[in-house]
């Protein structure tokens, strides 16, 4: 096997073994991703230079025998939506195009200190904003399973890398589905912890009651690994909790008692594509066939939960995006400029695409005068309805299981022109974020035509442990997540 | 036609914290420009505002001194607005849920007391500063961000003020307030207190509220005191003229002492008000409410009160005492080394003291003279005169010795004996016969150069009641 398609775990014991070098795994790591990275175009902006240095430190480390990190030699890339030190930092977007942040966000110091390497940024929907990638600025990423298809989004770039193994394990956002969508669209495994459990000092806002920093990996283990790395309060994040941080790995393989699983009706409607309905279904049986009792829930409020993400994420995100204004960094547009509105209205009409204004558009709508209370104040109300049933159904259940997305990874260009449609392909993942319960995509199956299936488990509150054990139990007894594309 | 003219006023206080509001940057005044700025502050994309405890116990603790009601619950809500001071384009600032609401401050005009009621106090962050170059004709302008971030109180009055003297005097009250409770420096040449005054005129005897004018950028009470007598003049004329006063913002022009409009009411900002997502509620328990009121000292009304009541000085004396905390605890101080002349230690502090202070452009903390030392001089005062004991507090002030080691040193204790000055009398009125023959015809003012004539002589040391008295004996006897 080659070195590249070792998950990060494997990897990293090699290294401690000194069976292979971090310098070599970086080597033989760049020579494919200068072989499929053209094909794939998962990265905004790969570091070599830097990843060689870190690994040179990491081996010399082992050579002395010093003490090396959870993550040592690992290779990591970020969402270019996490500010990197000396690195630019462009979220895919024009009016952050030549931006380099002076300051690492609280997880790449994290994973700095548990010795990880970064390689580069990955591409992904401007601001974080789509479920493609195609409002990427600079370009698309594609699909490693079909070049024709889209990645996902907004974190195609981090899901289509691992996938492709240009890396081995990947740091995204997930505000309404962007970790979890294309990590079932690309087969790998996406974790959303729970809103509080990593900080989001450094995560580029898009909105701030719904974004939390998650995990791409090629298998449930190493996301325990890389959560455990990047969890924990940070006296920077006001809204980073301080509950403690329970060890993820070493029982991973322990499921307690009798799992009691939630199979919400409301996520197994209408909408829902049938090749991804019965793999979901075959994935319950196996949970059955383990001593898993089964549980049909309904989540009646579920039904509004993507028109409330829009009115609070579109809100939120017209308000952190109002920062962006040529004054002090960022695109400056190169016409003359009369006054200052003049100035304004050119950065931005340059520097964004046109999703983000769409969005912006929308948040300075329902934020505006006499619009308040109709709109954000009434899906605040309809949030805690949602938050409601989520809390009724954990009384009864340990956790819930459900498609992670309705349908398989769609054709590039098929829904660009139908926001509403693409809106929909998140239907399954937003209400974890309203919510801010931890959610994780597995890989369950695939279609006819060999795409991935990603199923979704949801967990309570800060019980991030349970829904990695009820993955890891799935994914013990399948090898869905074993399977490569071909990458020609 | 006779008009009432209804006014509000929002006050801008800079809160006294070593930090700014949401980042660890310092907010000393007047450093190089953007040498106090993070990457917080500046409002750089993936940063997050962490609360200032300092500056939220500050609020509170002016809140419950401008006896407000204190929220249980009290969120942060973002403000939009376009301007290239506003390093995020919306400012961190409170609206749904306030620190303090209904809360009042008594002021005192004519010897009157009113209430003004207080809206609402609340905690914000503070803008940066656009510096405009000079030179005609450049296309830049540049921006210092030290200030951004600052903590911000804004107390809101109801429009309960009615005249100049009404506003005045709620300024004035207000500042005392919060530098009683030394929540802020209030240094208007620093812009630490600032002014935002909305002005309406109506009818008197009217209960229709008229058109409101709000008027921004009032950086003393000077301004806000001119630029209240000008609108009062711009919207009389109007309304006398049978035009309307339009609902609008201007901006007060200091140079030129004129407002001039800034937006009209159609072109007003939409706020677009929305909790912060990025900060945490905070819950206020009635634990927190005690132990900060605890923190609050007795505040300049009752002090007030209190002096007129406990040492029987004027209201208006004690008014000046009370004005600044740090002189009313120098008088207190005195009063307690001497208890038996506390009016005559406010005169002194009231007509010498304060006279020094000014002129040396010092406070009482800083002043030479300590309670002691004035009280001191208070105490020798009937055994060296008044005139004696002025020059007296001039050499304390000069020398920093004490008014006995100066009396002593140069024997200065008053000639009360009568026997002594009988002759010396006797002397002068020998020596001086033309004048004596003068105050015989009536002519009042030969006593007085009679005395002065006897002063020399003595040195200053003759008691002048005591000189008077044996003059006038002597010298009616005389013309018998």
């Amino acid at each position: 096997m080659l070195s590249h398609e070792l998950s990060a775990n494997q990897i990293k014991e090699k290294i401690i073994k000194r069976e292979i070098t971090a310098q070599e795994v970086i080597e033989e790591l760049f020579e494919w991703i200068n072989l499929k990275e053209p094909l794939i175009k998962a990265y905004l902006c790969l570091d070599r230079d830097g990843a060689f240095l870190k690994a040179k430190e990491v081996d010399k480390k082992l050579d002395n025998g010093d003490k090396v990190g959870l993550l040592a030699g690992v290779p990591v890339a970020l969402k270019d939506n996490i500010c990197t030190v000396d690195i630019k930092t462009t979220c895919a977007s024009k009016i952050l195009e030549d931006f380099i942040p002076p300051y690492d966000a609280f997880v790449v110091k994290r994973i700095k200190e548990e010795d990880a390497i970064i390689i580069g940024k990955t591409n992904l929907d401007e601001f974080a904003m789509g479920s493609s990638n195609e409002n990427s600025a600079f370009h698309v990423t594609r699909n490693p399973w079909n070049t024709d298809c889209i990645p996902g989004g907004s974190g195609g770039g981090s899901a289509a890398a691992v996938t492709a193994d240009t890396v081995f394990m990947a740091l995204g956002s997930d505000t309404g589905g962007s970790v979890r969508q294309p990590s079932a669209f690309c087969g790998n495994v996406g974790c959303k912890p729970t809103y509080g459990r990593v900080s989001r000092y450094g995560l580029v806002a898009f909105a701030s009651s719904l974004d939390q920093i998650g995990s791409v990996t090629k298998d449930v283990y190493d996301a325990a690994l890389l959560l455990q790395v990047v969890s924990g309060h940070d006296g920077f994040d006001s809204t980073s909790a301080t509950v403690g941080v329970p060890d993820y790995i070493s029982d991973i393989n322990n499921v307690d008692g009798n799992l009691k699983i939630g199979v919400p009706k409301e996520f197994f409607g209408e909408g829902l594509n049938s090749e991804v309905g019965s793999a979901v279904m075959n994935a319950l049986e196996i949970y059955k066939k383990n001593g898993a009792e089964l549980i049909d829930l309904s989540l009646p409020h579920c039904g509004y939960a993507v028109a409330t993400y829009y009115i609070i994420a579109t809100a939120e995100a017209s308000s952190n995006l109002a920062r962006y204004d040529g004054v002090r960094y960022g695109h400056r547009s190169q016409l003359s400029e009369d006054n200052i509105i003049d100035m304004y209205s050119r950065v931005r009409a340059e520097g964004f695409g046109s999703e983000v204004k769409r969005r912006i558009l929308l948040g300075n709508y329902v934020l505006s005068s006499g619009f308040y209370e109709d709109y954000y104040l009434k899906a605040s109300k309809v949030r805690n309805l949602i938050r409601n049933d989520f809390e009724d159904a954990f009384k009864k259940v340990d956790c819930i299981i459900s498609p992670t997305c309705p349908t398989p990874a769609f054709r590039i260009g098929e829904k660009i022109t139908d926001p509403l449609q693409m809106y929909l392909s998140d239907i399954y993942t937003i209400p974890a974020n309203l919510v801010g319960i931890p959610g994780i995509s597995v890989p369950c199956g695939f279609t006819n035509t060999g795409l991935p299936i990603g199923m979704q488990i949801l967990g309570k509150h800060f019980d991030e442990r349970k829904i990695l054990k009820v993955a890891k139990l799935f994914e013990n007894g399948t090898d869905f997540h074993l399977k490569k594309p071909e990458l020609n | 036609m006779k008009y009432e003219v209804v006014m509000g006023l929002e006050t801008h206080a800079e809160l006294d914290t070593e930090s700014k509001l949401f980042c660890g940057c310092s907010t000393k005044f007047g450093s190089e420009p953007n040498t106090q700025t993070c990457p917080v502050c500046l409002g750089l994309p993936g940063v997050l505002p962490v609360m200032n405890k300092k500056a939220f116990e500050h609020s509170l603790k002016a809140a419950l001194s401008l006896s407000c009601e204190i929220s249980e619950f009290t969120n942060f809500d973002r403000k939009s607005y376009y301007y290239p001071d506003l390093p995020k384009n919306y400012q961190t600032s409170q609206n749904y849920f306030n620190i303090g609401n209904n809360g009042y401050v008594d002021i005192v005009v004519k010897g009157k007391e009113k209430r003004i009621d207080i809206h609402n106090v609340h905690l914000e962050e503070e803008a940066g500063k656009l510096v405009h170059p000079e030179t005609s004709g450049a296309n830049y302008s540049l921006v210092d961000f030290n200030r951004a971030g600052v903590p911000l109180l804004e107390i809101v009055t109801q429009p309960d003020m009615r005249s100049v003297e009404e506003v005045e005097s709620y300024m004035q009250t207000l500042r005392n307030i919060l530098l009683y409770i030394g929540v802020s420096d209030c240094k208007m040449q620093e812009g630490s207190l600032r002014f935002e005054a909305s002005i309406s005129l109506r009818e008197e005897g009217s209960n229709v509220l008229g058109n409101r004018v709000e008027i921004k950028n009032l950086n003393s009470m000077k301004a806000v005191l001119k630029v209240i007598a000008y609108e009062i003049s711009r919207q009389s004329s109007l309304l006398d003229k049978g035009e309307d006063v339009l609902m609008e913002t201007r901006l007060w022009d200091d140079v030129d002492s004129v407002s001039r409009r800034m937006r009209s009411k159609e072109e007003a900002h939409d706020y677009r008000y929305f909790p912060e997502p990025d900060l945490v509620p905070v819950w206020i328990d009635q634990e927190w409410i005690d132990e900060t009121r605890t923190t609050i000292p007795e505040l300049p009304v009752s002090k007030r009160q209190r002096f007129v009541n406990e040492y029987t000085i004027s209201d208006y004396d004690a008014g000046i005492l009370t004005d600044d905390k740090l002189l009313a605890d120098y008088f207190e101080e005195c009063v307690g080394l001497s208890q038996d002349s506390p009016k005559e230690l406010s005169n002194w502090i009231i007509n010498d003291v304060l006279r020094e202070l000014n002129e040396r452009k010092t406070n009482v903390q800083d002043f030479i003279v300590s309670p002691k030392m004035l009280v001191d001089l208070v105490k020798i005062k009937p055994a060296i005169g008044s005139s004696i004991a002025k020059d007296v507090f001039v050499e304390m002030i000069n020398t920093g010795k004490t008014a006995p080691s100066i009396v002593k040193e140069k024997s200065l204790t008053q000639m009360g004996d009568v026997s002594e000055l009988n002759d010396i009398v006797a002397k002068v009125i020998d020596e001086n016969p033309k004048a004596a023959e003068d105050y015989g015809k009536g002519k009042k003012s030969a006593l007085t150069f009679l005395i002065g004539q006897t002063m020399k002589v003595t040195k200053g040391k003759a008691n002048p009641k005591i000189l008077t008295e044996i003059f006038k004996e002597k010298l009616s006897a005389g013309s018998k």
